[in-house]
């Protein structure tokens, strides 16, 4: 087993995600927070573009971003794990892209945190170092019985963000492993083995504009060392990491209990910022879902953001509001937001200093 | 989408029989290169005495072996030219940029038996393979056919259950019986000429293999023909094709920022609409379909050219 022995140090907060919900961001978390609308509307676009760095101190900064919540959601992960074990599957001839994803991972994170994870290579004997999570572990490259879990999930108990991994093949992409313990209401466990059109099935309008068409056409050219990326955001109430199709029951109803005094603490915008990179040894594409929580009441103090945010809320296609789950409060989210809609004009851009 | 590139040097130059030749890449920092997967290929740059050549070549060595990437090329005395620079002018120490490595003939990783049939220089993609498949502990089978032994690239390096033939010698590949024993759960792939692809196709659909567990290799190399024209009409210019360039290389000539991939007619990156045809359009890709190619709407320009009176596309 995985055995956490974590250390919060200075930086990582320790807090929960489920329960009392202590989660929260730092005035510097809301600042660097990857704010999605880039324009006071929305609607789907195949808005992708290179995964390359950019913004020193934004989400953007490195491949994979390690930020205040690392420690605290990884222990969420094992927690959601422990109950259901389920949300972590690979089929068998997913093990080379598990590895591909160990690598990558661990070659980008001791490349881009120096301070937190190290890695060492003789061959293929590789010794791992992460210090926030207490792992020291020496194994052998390609060989599963020197690690206690198969590669991916491995690596993914250690990453924040769900992954998926995706095999090509007749000219499609099928989700065949994958780690899905942050995710917004969809079950890995019902799409696993499902190709490209089959897992999008679900989503209203984007079929009919021929976005998935165009989607799969873009990733099948996907190349090695050319990752892309793209955001995307849904609401969430109560800052829940978990909130999946299998545990709906328990979390669902948190929906009803919104009132114009605790929507800006309870109501929470979520990001999913998506990347997507090709693995080399297994010619898989690795899908990075990253998710970010921001209240209602943090994000307003962007003055930027609470404007665009009203804007977009009010706006929003009564179909896309459904799908994304919060038809039933966009009005007392609309009501809560428009007291920090002035009507001034807003910049273009996503960034709350720009 | 912008293509990838590594900077790499050549550190050997090793001729392995009359036609081939085998040429390996470092990188020029002195660092790792990426490991890839068998059936790779990575597109060379080459400044031919100031003819832009870029030809697509599949990684033949070993994918974990991330020090180097080896290909083998094959002089083609009719082609453009190419081959005969690797073949006269690549020497070790030269510089040169290489893509990185793109797969457009995996291996499908659910195969129970991995059936290989490779003819001449369509060994290459195949020996990656075998090296893969060996890290893994995956059951593979190659069938391999040369003119003569004294063409053989690899022969006497391959080891396990390969099975050799020489058209010279009247040895072939059994093919119909070959196909008809394999396991349930057999993928088999071919790489080699255009005659044994046709071949291994249409025994397999008569045997009733299912067409997702057949594999084929499909590059086209851009063949020369008659010069011609064409109007490119988001960027403006019209641009002459002359007869040993590839329309997608006469746009790149011209500073035309076109995408690609495979430049072997293969992944769909280059394609382009046809505004305006008077004349035959000369398909020779593997990605139109025939209702595309007969309709004359689209245009691959990295295999494909023009005969006639004018042509204009986008670009």
């Amino acid at each position: 087993m995985l055995d956490l022995k974590p250390d919060f140090g200075g930086f990582f907060k320790d807090e929960t995600f489920v329960g009392d919900f202590t989660f929260a961001n730092s005035p510097s978390a809301v600042r660097r927070f990857p704010f999605p609308f880039d324009r006071d509307q929305y609607m789907y676009s195949v808005n992708i573009e290179p995964h390359v760095p950019t913004r020193p101190g934004s989400v953007l900064e490195h491949a994979f971003d390690i930020d205040e919540h690392y420690v605290s959601e990884m222990r969420d992960r094992a927690r959601v794990l422990a109950r259901d074990p389920l949300r972590c599957q690979s089929l068998p001839h997913m093990e080379l892209a598990g590895w591909d994803l160990v690598e990558l991972i661990m070659e980008s994170l001791s490349r881009d945190y120096p301070q937190w994870f190290t890695l060492e290579r003789s061959g293929n004997d590789w010794h791992w170092v992460n210090k926030p999570l207490g792992i020291d572990q020496r194994f052998t490259f390609l060989d599963p019985s020197t690690l206690p879990y198969g590669p991916m999930e491995y690596i993914t108990r250690q990453m924040q963000g769900d992954f998926t991994l995706q095999d090509e093949r007749d000219g499609n992409l099928w989700v065949d492993a994958g780690m899905v313990t942050t995710q917004a209401d969809w079950s890995l466990d019902f799409d696993i083995g499902m190709n490209f059109f089959e897992w999008h099935a679900p989503v209203p309008l984007a079929h009919e504009k021929g976005i998935f068409d165009r989607a799969l056409k873009f990733l099948l050219k996907l190349q090695h060392g050319a990752p892309v990326r793209r955001f995307n955001w849904t609401m969430t109430v109560n800052p829940l990491l978990d909130t999946a199709p299998e545990t709906y029951p328990e979390w669902g109803p948190s929906k009803t209990t919104l009132t114009q005094a605790n929507l800006g603490a309870k109501q929470h915008l979520r990001v999913e910022l998506q990347s997507l990179f090709r693995l080399p040894r297994s010619n898989a594409i690795a899908f990075s879902i990253r998710a970010y929580l921001g209240s209602f009441q943090d994000l307003v103090t962007v003055p930027k953001w609470g404007r665009r945010l009203h804007r977009v809320v009010r706006d929003l296609h009564p179909d896309l509001a459904a799908y994304k789950g919060f038809l039933r409060n966009r009005d007392a989210m609309v009501e809560w937001l428009s007291k920090y809609d002035d009507g001034a004009p807003t910049s273009p851009g996503i960034w709350p200093e720009d | 989408m912008s293509v990838a590139k590594l900077l790499v040097r050549v550190a050997e130059v090793e001729k392995i029989n009359d036609l081939i030749t085998r040429f390996r890449f470092v990188a020029r920092d002195g660092g790792l290169l990426p490991a890839f997967s068998g059936g790779a290929h990575v597109v060379v740059e080459m400044e031919d005495h100031g003819t832009r050549r870029m030809n697509p070549y599949s990684l033949s060595g070993d994918p974990e072996d991330r020090t180097g990437y080896e290909i083998t090329v094959r002089r083609d005395d009719a082609g453009r030219g190419g081959s005969i620079y690797m073949h006269r002018h690549v020497s070790p120490g030269m510089e040169m940029v290489i893509s990185h490595p793109v797969n457009l003939f995996p291996l499908d990783g659910r195969a129970k038996k991995h059936l290989f049939l490779a003819g001449g220089i369509g060994i290459t993609p195949f020996k990656a393979m075998i090296h893969q498949l060996s890290h893994i502990g995956a059951k593979w089978e190659l069938h391999y056919a040369t003119r003569n032994p004294a063409l053989c690239a690899y022969g006497d390096q391959l080891k396990g259950p390969v099975h050799f033939y020489y058209d010279d010698l009247k040895s072939f590949i059994p093919l119909r019986d070959l196909l008809a024993r394999q396991p349930l759960g057999t993928h088999v792939y071919c790489c080699g000429p255009k005659g044994m692809l046709s071949w291994v196709r249409a025994t397999a659909a008569e045997l009733g293999l299912p067409e997702h567990s057949v594999h084929f290799e499909e590059f086209t190399a851009p063949q020369p023909g008659a010069p011609f024209d064409v109007e490119l009409t988001l960027t403006g210019k019209t641009i002459h094709v002359p007869s040993h360039q590839s329309l997608l290389e006469a746009m790149e000539a011209n500073g035309v920022d076109a995408p690609y991939l495979c430049r072997g007619g293969a992944c769909g990156q280059c394609e382009c609409q046809v505004v305006k045809a008077e004349g035959q359009i000369l398909h020779r890709d593997h990605w139109l379909t025939d209702e595309e190619k007969a309709s004359n709407s689209k245009i691959m320009p990295c295999v494909s050219r023009f005969e006639g009176r004018s042509l204009a596309i986008e670009r």
